[in-house]
C-alpha cells in the first residue's frame, strides 16, 4: 500500500470540513441528470462476465451433495464408489473442513458441509470436484451416507412444543436462537390513557430472492499459496473474512472478487457453502475449480425474508394520537443463524421512525426450524411489521371514523428529532411523500367511494440509509475510496463497493466526476476486489450511495482542493472563484479563464509526486443508553408513502393491482433515471410479495423449487407505477443523497391489502393476498364471521421480562412538541463523512 | 463423461460457422455457453420459464435450454452477440443502456431477443403488444418500467423516427 504514503513535499491532506454545503442544484453537471450506466452497454451487449461465463484453463467443476433429510444424524458417509470413477478429482465431507462460521459474530454456527448431522434437506454434505460437471455429479450419486432421522420441526410451534433433539445446541433456550424485550416508557400508563385500544395478529409469509442469476464461483489455488474466489457475491468483504474462519487461512493469502452480480436482493450477503468448498476442492486438485448452483439449489440456500407472525396492540386518542404500543413478532428462522440475530431486532427496532410513539413496548423471539436458513431480502425486517402496522392503523381510521390521511399526517414523524427508543431522524420528508400520492391519485375524494370491487389503499414507510454499526464491531471506516490522477487525464477510482445491479459503480463514477470536473468516461474504475479496493462492507441494508458516496466524495474533494491551489497560481486568482466541469478547472465568472484538466494534473505532480489521494466515511455514533441499540441507527433515513389501486373480483378472489402512486424521499437522486429504477423494482419486488411468492414447505421439502412452480410477477401482472421523487438534501449524504434500493418497497403490501379492504370490504392480514383467502374472508363475512383472513393465535411464548431503559427526556411526558428536541448534534458524534 | 458420447455438430450463429464435438444430449445453450464461448446467453432456471436464455432461430424467439443443439442444425441461430453491427450496438442494445433498462444486466440478453423479433415482425407495438411479448421473461430488478420504454423507444428509432424524450420526474 503506497497509498497515501505521499513525498515529503505533499501538502498535508486534511479531512474536510463535515458537514458542508451542498452544492446548489444548478451547479451540478453529472449528478442530477438521467445518464445511462457505466456499465450499461456491455451488459446489452452480452459481453459483462458474470462468475458462471468465466472459463480458466484446466478447469474443474464441483457439485455439491445435498441432505434429503430434515434432522438427522450422520451416521456414515462412504466415498469409495465415487473416488472411483474416472474423472473424479477430490472428494471433501464435513471432516476436511472442521471449522465453522457465520456472518454474525455470535452466529458462527455453520459448517461448510454438514458435521455429525444435518439440519434442513438440501444442506451440503459432500462436494466433488471432477473434469465435468456430470461426472461431478455421478460422483456425488455414488456417495453413500447413512442417516438416522430425527424428529424435525417444521413450525414455531412445533419447535416449541415437540419432543426431541433441539436443532442447535446454543441460543437462548430450547429451539430459541434470539430473544429481545424491552418497554421503552410505561405502556400500561399509555393505554390508560388511550380513548380506544386495538389489538391485531399478522402473518407476513416468508418469500425468496429469486435472482434470475444463480449463485456461482471460481476458485484458483496458485503456486505461491495464494487463493482467489471469484464469486457473486454482495459482499466480498465479508465473504473474504468468513472464507478465512472457514478455511483457517490468513486473509493476506485470500482474495475475493466479485463478479458482476445478476441480481442479489440480499440472497447473496454472505458466505455460502459451495464457496467454501470450490476453495477447498480447488486446493485440493491444483486446479481452477468452478461451482455454478442449480434453480433448485437455490431455492434450498434461502437466506430469504423470514415469514414472521405479529401481534400489536395500539392506544390511541379520539384523533389518532398514538399513547403506546405494544409489538410482539415471532420470528421463523430456519436451521442456522445467518443474518437471524439482526432480522429479529429490525422486526421491532424500527418501528418507531415511521408513527410518533410516546410509548413502546416490544417482544421477539428468532425460532430455529428445519428449514434453510433466512436472513436479509430487500427491506431486511421491515416488511413484516410496516405489513401489520400500516393494515393496523388503517383499521384504527376506519374504527374511529378519521380520514386516514389526516390521521397519518398527525402520527408522522418530525425531521431532526430522534423516537423514543433514540433512534436519530435527521432530514424527512414523510409528510411530503404522503402528501404527495393521496394528491396525484386523488385519494381524498375517491377513497371509500369507488364501486364495490375497487379501492384506494395508502401506507407510508421509512428504511436506513446503511446500517450505523458494522456487522462486526469495530472503530474503522465502513467505506474507502482510493482515486489516483493520471496525467493524461485519467482517473483511478478503486472503490470495494460492489455492483449488484443498482448501479453503484456508476454512482460512484459520477460523484467523483462530479467533483473533480471531468466527464463519467474519464474515469477507470476498480470496484470490489479485496486485494487492491479500500474496504467496503457490501451491498446491502441500502448502505453504498450513502457511504461509499460520501468516502469517494471526499477522496475526489481533497484532489479538487490541489488541483484549484495550483490552478489558482498558475491564474492568479484565489482558489475560491475557480470551478471545475467538462475537464476544465475555470474562473466561475469568466469561463475564457481555465486551465484544462490533465493540464492541471501534471502542474500538481510536477509539484507534489503521483497524486493519490484516499476518502473514507464512518458512520456517526448515535448516542443511546442500552444494550442491543446498535441494530436500527443509520445516519439516515428514507420516507416513502404509497397509494395503491385495486380491482378484485369477488367472484374469483383475483386481486388486480391497477396503479400504483409512490413518492420517496431520496435526499437528493444521484441519477433520477436509476432511482426511479429502484423505486419501481422495489414496487415490483413488494408486488410480489404481497400477491403471489411463498417461500413455503411440505415434509422439509420446498414447495415450489422452480421459477416455474414459484410464482413472480410477469409484464403482465406489473400496474403502471407513478414515480415522485422528492429531493429534500440530507446534510450527511452525499451530495444531499439518501438510499433507493430498499425503502420504496416496504409501503406497497400494506397500501395493496388496504386497498382491498377499500375494494370489497374484507382484511387479508397475512401475505400472500392470494384468490383462496379473499374468497374465505368473503365466506367469513356472508357467515357473519369477521370478514378476515389471517393468524387467530401466537405460539406459547414466554418473553423475558424487558429491558426498559430510560427515555429521552423530551419523551417523558408523551409525544414531545418540535420544540422539545435537542439539537442532533448533542447526541450525535460525527466521526467522518463530507457533503460537498 | 463417457468416451465416445460426443458428437460432431454443425452449427450456423451470428452468420458463422462452428464445428464442434459435443455431447449428444447438451442443450443448445450448453453449447454456445461452453463450446462457443458465447456467454452472453445466459442460464436462469433449466425450465425454459425465465428467458434469459432466448436466442432466435429463423428469427424466432426460442428458448435455447430446451432445444438440443443437434436439433438446431441446419437453422439460423441469433445470440446477443449477432445484433450489433460491428462497433455498432443495435437499437435495443442502445436503448436498453440509456434508460437504465438493464439493472444487473442478466435478463437483458433474453430481453432484447424477445424484443427484436416482436420488432421485426411488428415495428409499432403498443405497450400492451409489448408486454404480452416479454411476458415469457422474468426480470426481479426492474419491475419492466424501463424494459417496455426502451422497447417503445428503440422502435421508434427504428422507425426513424424521432426518439421519445426520456421522462423524468
Amino acid at each position: 500500500m503506497a497509498i497515501e504514503t505521499p513525498p515529503a513535499t505533499t501538502p498535508t491532506i486534511a479531512p474536510p470540513e463535515a458537514p458542508a454545503r451542498p452544492l446548489p442544484f444548478d451547479e451540478l453537471r453529472i449528478v442530477g441528470h438521467p445518464l445511462p450506466k457505466v456499465d450499461g452497454l456491455a451488459k446489452t451487449l452480452g459481453q459483462t462476465k458474470y462468475a458462471d461465463d468465466l472459463k480458466l484453463p484446466r478447469m474443474a467443476y464441483g457439485k455439491l451433495l445435498r441432505s434429503p433429510h430434515q434432522h438427522a444424524r450422520i451416521l456414515s458417509i462412504d466415498v469409495s464408489e465415487a473416488v472411483a470413477l474416472p474423472g473424479v478429482l477430490a472428494i471433501i465431507t464435513g471432516k476436511d473442513l472442521p471449522h465453522k462460521y457465520g456472518i454474525m459474530p455470535v452466529s458462527q454456527d455453520e459448517p461448510a458441509l454438514a458435521i455429525g448431522k444435518v439440519r434442513y434437506v438440501g444442506e451440503p454434505v459432500a462436494a466433488v470436484a471432477a473434469i465435468d460437471e456430470e461426472t461431478a455429479a455421478e460422483a456425488c450419486r455414488r456417495i453413500k451416507v447413512r442417516y438416522e432421522p430425527l424428529p424435525a420441526y417444521m413450525t414455531i410451534e412445533e419447535a416449541l412444543t415437540k419432543e426431541g433433539e433441539p436443532i442447535q445446541d446454543y441460543g437462548d433456550g430450547r429451539n430459541i436462537h434470539k430473544f429481545v424485550s424491552y418497554e421503552f416508557g410505561d405502556v400500561e400508563e399509555g393505554f390508560r390513557e388511550a380513548d380506544y385500544i386495538r389489538e391485531d395478529l399478522f402473518f407476513y409469509q416468508g418469500n425468496t430472492h429469486l435472482p434470475i442469476e444463480q449463485h456461482a464461483c471460481v476458485a484458483y489455488y496458485a503456486p505461491d499459496g495464494k487463493l482467489t474466489l471469484w464469486s457473486s457475491t454482495q459482499t466480498p468483504h465479508y465473504v473474504h473474512r468468513e472464507l478465512a474462519a472457514a478455511l483457517d487461512m490468513p486473509r493476506s493469502r485470500i482474495r475475493v472478487i466479485a463478479t458482476p452480480v445478476g441480481g442479489g436482493f440480499g440472497g447473496k450477503s454472505e458466505l455460502f457453502n459451495h464457496e467454501v468448498a470450490a476453495c477447498k476442492l480447488a486446493m485440493l486438485c491444483g486446479r481452477p475449480v468452478k461451482i455454478a448452483l442449480t434453480r433448485e439449489e437455490v431455492f434450498y440456500c434461502h437466506r430469504g425474508r423470514h415469514p414472521v407472525l405479529m401481534k400489536v396492540k395500539t392506544g390511541v386518542k379520539r384523533d389518532g394520537t398514538i399513547t403506546a404500543m405494544h409489538f410482539q413478532s415471532y420470528v421463523d428462522g430456519g436451521a442456522y443463524g445467518s443474518y437471524g440475530v439482526a432480522s429479529v431486532y429490525y422486526t421491532v427496532t424500527l418501528n418507531t421512525i415511521v408513527q410518533q410513539i410516546p410509548r413502546y413496548k416490544c417482544e421477539a423471539v428468532r425460532v430455529w426450524t428445519n428449514k434453510p436458513p433466512c436472513g436479509p431480502k430487500r427491506g431486511h425486517g421491515l416488511p413484516q411489521p410496516r405489513y401489520a402496522l400500516e393494515i393496523h392503523f388503517d383499521k384504527i381510521a376506519h374504527d374511529l371514523g378519521l380520514d386516514v390521511v389526516d390521521m397519518k399526517l398527525r402520527q408522522a414523524v418530525r425531521p431532526f428529532s430522534r423516537t423514543v427508543n433514540y433512534r436519530r431522524i435527521t432530514s424527512c420528508a414523510l409528510r411530503e411523500c404522503i402528501e404527495k400520492v393521496v394528491e396525484a391519485s386523488g385519494f381524498r375524494e375517491r377513497h371509500g367511494k369507488l364501486p364495490y370491487g375497487r379501492g384506494l389503499g395508502l401506507a407510508a414507510s421509512a428504511y436506513m440509509c446503511g446500517a450505523g454499526t458494522a456487522i462486526y464491531w469495530n472503530p474503522m471506516p465502513h467505506s474507502s475510496a482510493m482515486i489516483k490522477l493520471d496525467r493524461g487525464g485519467g482517473v483511478a477510482l478503486l472503490q470495494g463497493a460492489t455492483d449488484i445491479g443498482q448501479g453503484s459503480d456508476s454512482v460512484m463514477c459520477y460523484l467523483a466526476a462530479e467533483v473533480l470536473g471531468v466527464r463519467v468516461e474519464d474515469i477507470q474504475l476498480l470496484a470490489a476486489d479485496t486485494d487492491f479496493t479500500p474496504i467496503d462492507l457490501g451491498s446491502y441494508s441500502s448502505r453504498v450511495t450513502f457511504m461509499m458516496g460520501n468516502a469517494v466524495v471526499e477522496a475526489a474533494r481533497k484532489l479538487r482542493k490541489i488541483l484549484f491551489e495550483v490552478v489558482a497560481e498558475r491564474l492568479g486568482v484565489p482558489p475560491e472563484r475557480l470551478t471545475a466541469a467538462n475537464r476544465r478547472i475555470f474562473v466561475r465568472d469568466d469561463l475564457t479563464q481555465f486551465v484544462p484538466f490533465d493540464e492541471a494534473v501534471q502542474l500538481a505532480e510536477a509539484r507534489y509526486g503521483q497524486l493519490v489521494a484516499a476518502g473514507s466515511y464512518t458512520p456517526p455514533k448515535i448516542y443511546a443508553p442500552y444494550k442491543g441499540s446498535t441494530v436500527g441507527p443509520s445516519p439516515a433515513y428514507s420516507y416513502a408513502a404509497c397509494v395503491a389501486e385495486v380491482t378484485c373480483d369477488p367472484e374469483t378472489g383475483a386481486v388486480h393491482v391497477d396503479k400504483i402512486w409512490i413518492a420517496h424521499d431520496v435526499g437528493r437522486a444521484v441519477n433520477p433515471l436509476l432511482v426511479e429504477g429502484q423505486v419501481e423494482g422495489s414496487v415490483y419486488m413488494a408486488i410480489g410479495e404481497v400477491l403471489m411468492e411463498e417461500q413455503d414447505f411440505r415434509r422439509g421439502l420446498h414447495k415450489r423449487p422452480s421459477l416455474l412452480d414459484y410464482k413472480s410477477p410477469t409484464a403482465q401482472e406489473m400496474p403502471e407505477i407513478v414515480t415522485f421523487l422528492i429531493e429534500n438534501p440530507d446534510p450527511e449524504g452525499p451530495m444531499g443523497a439518501k438510499e433507493a434500493g430498499q425503502g420504496p418497497l416496504l409501503p406497497v403490501p400494506p397500501a395493496v391489502a388496504n386497498a382491498v379492504f377499500d375494494a370489497i370490504g374484507v382484511r387479508i392480514d397475512e401475505t400472500p393476498i392470494t384468490p383462496d383467502k379473499v374468497l374465505r374472508a368473503l365466506d367469513n363475512a356472508r357467515a357473519g364471521k369477521p370478514a378476515r383472513v389471517g393468524p387467530e393465535r401466537v405460539p406459547p411464548v414466554q418473553f423475558p421480562p424487558p429491558i426498559k431503559p430510560e427515555v429521552p427526556p423530551e419523551w417523558r411526558h408523551g409525544i414531545p412538541r418540535p420544540e422539545d428536541y435537542p439539537d442532533p448534534a448533542s447526541y450525535t458524534q460525527y466521526v467522518g463523512g463530507s457533503g460537498l | 463423461m463417457v468416451a465416445g458420447s460426443k458428437v460432431p455438430l454443425r452449427l450456423r450463429v451470428n452468420g458463422e460457422e462452428y464445428e464442434v464435438l459435443a455431447p449428444v444430449h447438451h442443450t443448445l445453450l450448453e453449447v454456445l455457453r461452453e463450446e462457443l464461448d458465447l456467454t452472453g446467453t445466459k442460464h436462469g432456471c433449466e425450465l425454459g420459464e425465465c428467458g434469459a436464455c432466448a436466442v432466435l432461430i429463423d428469427g424466432q424467439p426460442q428458448i435455447s435450454c430446451l432445444i438440443l443443439a443437434v436439433e438446431a442444425q441446419g437453422h439460423e441461430i441469433t445470440t446477443i452477440e449477432g445484433l450489433a453491427q460491428g462497433s455498432q450496438p443495435h437499437p435495443l442494445q442502445a436503448t436498453f443502456a440509456a434508460l437504465g433498462a438493464a439493472q444487473c444486466g442478466y435478463c437483458t440478453p433474453g430481453f432484447i431477443i424477445t424484443a427484436k423479433a416482436l420488432l421485426d415482425h411488428n415495428p409499432r407495438p403498443t405497450r400492451d403488444e409489448i408486454r404480452e411479448a416479454i411476458s415469457g421473461n422474468l426480470c426481479r430488478c426492474t419491475g419492466y418500467v424501463k424494459i417496455i420504454d426502451a422497447i417503445e423507444q428503440a422502435a421508434a428509432r427504428l422507425r426513424g423516427e424521432a426518439p421519445a424524450p426520456v421522462e423524468v420526474s
